[in-house]
């Protein structure tokens, strides 16, 4: 059974269809890459996988291991071990890194039936989880993405992921923005993570993060559908000869 | 003149005997100069009475309903076991503790640690019979019965309070208690204090209000907070009172140079209440710092009325209000800052936000600015909200939702503000305190 399967999934905010007509398979241990212009739908489809309450789906249908993901409420699907690194991570001022990780960390274990983790035994977790993203433990008593420069709101997502440890994680470009080394390190962070039972999205731009990341398929995405497949070697392709060909459309006019 | 049971009253007449209240203050001997005081006060009240809502400064606050109120009769304090205190302290015990019941020191409950020649900590009624002149020098010159109707009833009935005197150069390390507990027991508890902090000198005083027994009661405080040169205080101000109680308090600050006032009110408890905070920033390199926070349930109403008068040029004010509210609560704020003409450079910033949490809590907030010197930077900002539902949802996709999340986020409003509590130890306390009443809130 594949871990995640997308099937003609359309879904609409407010009046305007945005989605239209997605299907996708992922099985456990591949990395697929979402690529495409902007404006194509790439952020929309990661939050309706996530359950952003802006979107509609008015058809089609998704599922997790088999079991519906559509009628999760987002912390359900959470739970489930669905992980959205977001292109714009939410600031939270005045709840510290430190406690936020740790109280994601237990919802999920105590929704799973787990133990939750105290204090100190986190923090030894946490410590080895920071090595994920090189930061040393100040980070962890600031406020949630309060103030942080840019890079650092992607790797502060990055590390929620390492504490979290998802099975299906999507990255809506979190190498935007990034400086080689912080898109290193975040290419680190998703190497780590890549397990047999394990898969990722990577919704990106640019080929240079796929160097650091091989994955196993590309994707094209464009006015809300997919109009390509293919293996690593799409990404290089779409380096050197852009979206036109595909979409029929020069890309300053997509956006 | 202690009457035990209460005489007979027409259907009209207020319950609470303010005039026959305000008269015996009135009479009240000696010193020569207090008595004027004392006189001054009573005639303005009796003039101006108790604000109605047709009063512009207390438009959403009625307090008319003071007068038919079942306040207690007797004229002298309720006795209180020291472990009923317990819950109410705050901070280190090694600090200054001082004990106001029902308006009057209690030194069998206080605990006054031996202080430095030069610092004086003490019943503010002993100052005034051991002659201390400073008391004379200040004690009305701010807090006058003009500004407030209850100013003026406070100045005719007050008894007693705490007197803070510190010469130039004392520091006094850790923070000064003071508790108000009401018992319910008289009709108006009146606690007054005079806080004099010398140039050079540092303090940390902290103000609690607290009732025992939970009955009705109706405390009416005034402080008064004068700061010489480049002295600094930070004031705390924690009001906890029962839920039936009425509670009213004027701070009034004066600045000289180079201060440096930093205050932090908690409004939690009594049915109604309402703070006056005002400071004078008379004298150029002043700053000073107003936080607040009130937390509103069932249906509470928490006022809060600033006033920060920029006098003179080069000085900072910098203001932060937040209130939590719930169920029918109310919360007032009104912030006015008056920069004078000859205030250039004036640097003031006022924000009040506002978290409501049911469809039914309301909340009245105005700023009001007059700026009449043109070389100047002044801000203000008023939010009215319900909580961040992109927050929301980001704790949600990392599984964090319901009560939790909401607690979380409530938290995260009000941390903001109480972060600005400097001693870690006050801060604490102060922060469970809050966590425990949100969490009451949150249900
Ligand atoms: N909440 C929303 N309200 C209105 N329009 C929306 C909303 N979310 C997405 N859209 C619209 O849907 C389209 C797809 O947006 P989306 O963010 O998914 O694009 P994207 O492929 O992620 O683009 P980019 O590469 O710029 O990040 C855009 O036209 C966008 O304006
Ligand atoms: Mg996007």
């Amino acid at each position: 059974m594949s871990l995640l399967q997308v099937v003609d999934l359309h879904a609409t905010v407010g009046e305007t269809e945005i989605l239209k007509g997605i299907s996708l398979t992922v099985n456990a241990g591949e990395v697929h890459a979402i690529m495409g212009p902007n404006g194509s739908g790439k952020s929309t489809l990661a939050q309706v996988l996530a359950g952003h309450p802006a979107y509609t789906v008015t058809s089609g249908t998704v599922t997790l291991d088999g079991a519906d993901l559509l009628d999760l409420e987002p912390e359900e699907r959470a739970h489930a071990g669905v992980f959205l690194a977001f292109q714009y991570p939410v600031e939270i001022p005045g709840v510290t890194n430190a406690y936020f990780l740790r109280m994601a960390y237990n919802e999920v274990r105590k929704a799973r039936g787990l133990e939750e983790l105290d204090p100190i035994d986190f923090y030894d977790l946490l410590e080895e989880k920071l090595k994920v993203v090189r930061w040393g433990p100040e980070v962890m008593e600031r406020a949630v993405n309060f103030g942080f420069s840019g890079g650092e709101k992607k790797r502060n997502e990055i590390l929620q992921m390492a504490v979290l440890e998802p099975r299906l994680a999507i990255l809506d470009e979190t190498d935007s923005g990034l400086d080689i080394d912080a898109m290193r390190i975040v290419a680190d962070g998703v190497n780590q993570l890549r397990r047999p039972d394990h898969a990722t999205i990577l919704v990106t731009h640019y080929q240079r993060l796929l160097d650091y990341i091989v994955p196993d398929f590309v994707h094209v995405l464009a006015d809300g559908r997919i109009v390509k497949s293919g293996g690593k070697e799409l990404a290089h392709e779409l380096e050197a000869r852009g979206y036109e060909w595909l979409t029929g459309v020069p890309e300053a006019a997509v956006a | 003149m202690t009457t035990a049971t209460r005489p007979a009253r027409s259907p009209n007449e207020p319950l609470v005997p303010f005039a026959e209240l305000v008269a015996e203050g009135a009479r009240a001997g000696a010193p020569a100069w207090l008595a004027t005081f004392r006189r001054g006060s009573a005639e303005r009240f009796t003039a101006v009475g108790l604000p109605t809502s047709k009063d512009e400064d207390w438009r959403f606050t009625p307090v008319q309903g003071l007068a038919r109120e079942n306040l207690g009769v007797v004229r002298r304090p309720a006795p209180v076991a020291p472990e009923a205190l317990k819950p109410f302290l705050l901070g280190s015990e090694r600090g200054a503790l001082v004990v106001v019941i029902d308006g009057r020191f209690e030194a069998s409950l206080s605990h006054l640690p031996v202080l430095p020649t030069g610092a004086r900590i003490m019943s503010l009624a002993a100052a005034i019979t051991e002659g201390i002149p400073e008391v004379e020098a200040h004690l009305g010159r701010y807090a006058t019965p003009d500004v407030t109707p209850f100013a003026a009833l406070n100045g005719a009935v007050f008894a007693d309070g705490l007197f803070l005197h510190l010469a130039a150069g004392i520091a006094i390390e850790l923070p000064i208690q003071v508790l108000h507990v009401s018992t319910g027991a008289v009709p108006v508890v009146a606690p007054r204090s005079l806080l004099l902090v010398g140039r050079g000198a540092s303090v940390t005083v902290v103000e609690s209000f607290a009732s025992v027994g939970g009955t009705t009661g109706f405390t009416n405080g005034v402080t008064e907070i004068v700061l010489g040169r480049n002295a600094r205080c930070e004031h705390l101000r924690v009001q906890r009172e029962g839920a039936e109680a009425w509670h009213i308090g004027l701070t009034e600050v004066s600045q000289e140079r180079d201060s440096h006032y930093r205050s932090f009110t908690l409004a939690l408890g009594a049915k109604l209440s309402r703070h006056d905070l005002r400071a004078r920033l008379g004298a150029e390199n002043v700053e000073t710092l107003l936080y607040g926070l009130y937390l509103g349930r069932n249906e509470q109403l928490h006022d809060n009325h600033t006033a920060i008068f920029h006098d003179q040029p080069h000085c900072n004010s910098w203001e932060v209000y937040k209130g939590v509210l719930t169920d029918r609560s109310h919360a007032v704020f009104n912030g006015k800052v008056i920069v004078q003409p000859v205030a250039q450079k004036t640097d003031a910033k006022q924000t009040n936000r506002n978290l409501l949490l049911s469809e039914t809590a309301r909340v009245d907030t105005k700023p009001q600015l007059e700026i009449f010197a043109d070389d100047v930077k002044c801000t203000h900002g008023a939010t009215v909200g319900k909580m961040d539902e992109q927050q929301r949802y980001y704790l949600k996709t990392r599984g964090i939702a319901g009560r939790v999340a909401e607690g979380v986020l409530i938290w995260a409003f009000t941390a903001e503000v109480l972060a600005e509590v400097t001693d870690p130890g006050i801060r604490e306390t102060l922060e469970k305190l809050v966590r425990a009443e949100l969490e009451t809130m949150i249900g």
